[in-house]
């Protein structure tokens, strides 16, 4: 499978996915350590794609995406943001909102 | 002959060109970062600008992003974006206090 075809069925099978550097647990990049706590306060199941393991995914992603930078938050199939609309949205409550609804539906869904 | 300009004289030509912002900001970090001693990698930029308004943050960071497209691409490693319209801006850190004018105790 290529690489887009990879990252369009990562987004389509994960509701609440997270490109970044590193793991939640072991992040390797600030950005990525901040994205990932702020996602792990949401209490929501998320998924994670370490993208320093996946150097194809590094490579295409920002172009399939047209978003320059990593960390990249997906849910529901659409990009939210990287770092910083994370971070701002958390801070006003709004990811807290955004990622329960998600993983509500998708429950649902599975039901 | 041409001007050398640093990476981030370029970054605030290009938001000044692209945003007329009210207010701006650019702000070389990348001391906090694991590269060599007067590197241009990481940067923080604060935009105040009426482009923002009505917009959701991912559209008006891809504003930024778009303007800034060449050095993200070559130079720029990391890039931090905050964007506010006017209301916004002074809502969140208020009028900056202007200093008081000057009567005469000096002499």
């Amino acid at each position: 499978m290529d690489t887009i075809e990879r990252i369009k069925e990562q987004i389509s099978e994960n509701t609440i996915l997270l490109y970044m550097k590193g793991s939640p647990k072991l992040p390797s990049c600030g950005f990525s350590s901040q994205a990932s706590q702020a996602l792990i306060s949401c209490e929501e199941k998320f998924a994670y794609v370490d993208i320093l393991q996946n150097p194809d995914i590094r490579a295409e992603l920002p172009k399939y995406a047209d978003w320059p930078t990593f960390p990249q938050l997906w849910v529901d199939g659409e990009l939210v943001g990287g770092c910083d609309i994370i971070m701002e949205m958390f801070q006003q409550g709004e990811l807290q909102t955004l990622i329960k609804e998600a993983a509500a539906k998708s429950a649902a869904a599975e039901g | 002959m041409s001007v050398a300009v640093t990476v981030k004289e370029a970054i605030e030509q290009k938001l000044l060109a692209a945003f007329e912002p009210m207010h701006c900001e650019v702000i070389n970090e990348s001391n906090n970062h694991n590269v060599p001693p007067g590197s241009e990698s990481h940067f923080k930029v604060v935009i105040v600008a009426k482009a923002f308004e009505g917009e959701r943050l991912i559209k008006r960071h891809r504003l930024v992003n778009g303007a800034l497209a060449e050095e993200l691409a070559e130079k720029i490693h990391a890039l931090a974006i905050h964007t506010y319209t006017e209301q916004e801006w002074q809502a969140q850190f208020g009028n900056v206090p202007t200093s008081p004018n000057c009567l005469g105790g000096s002499k």
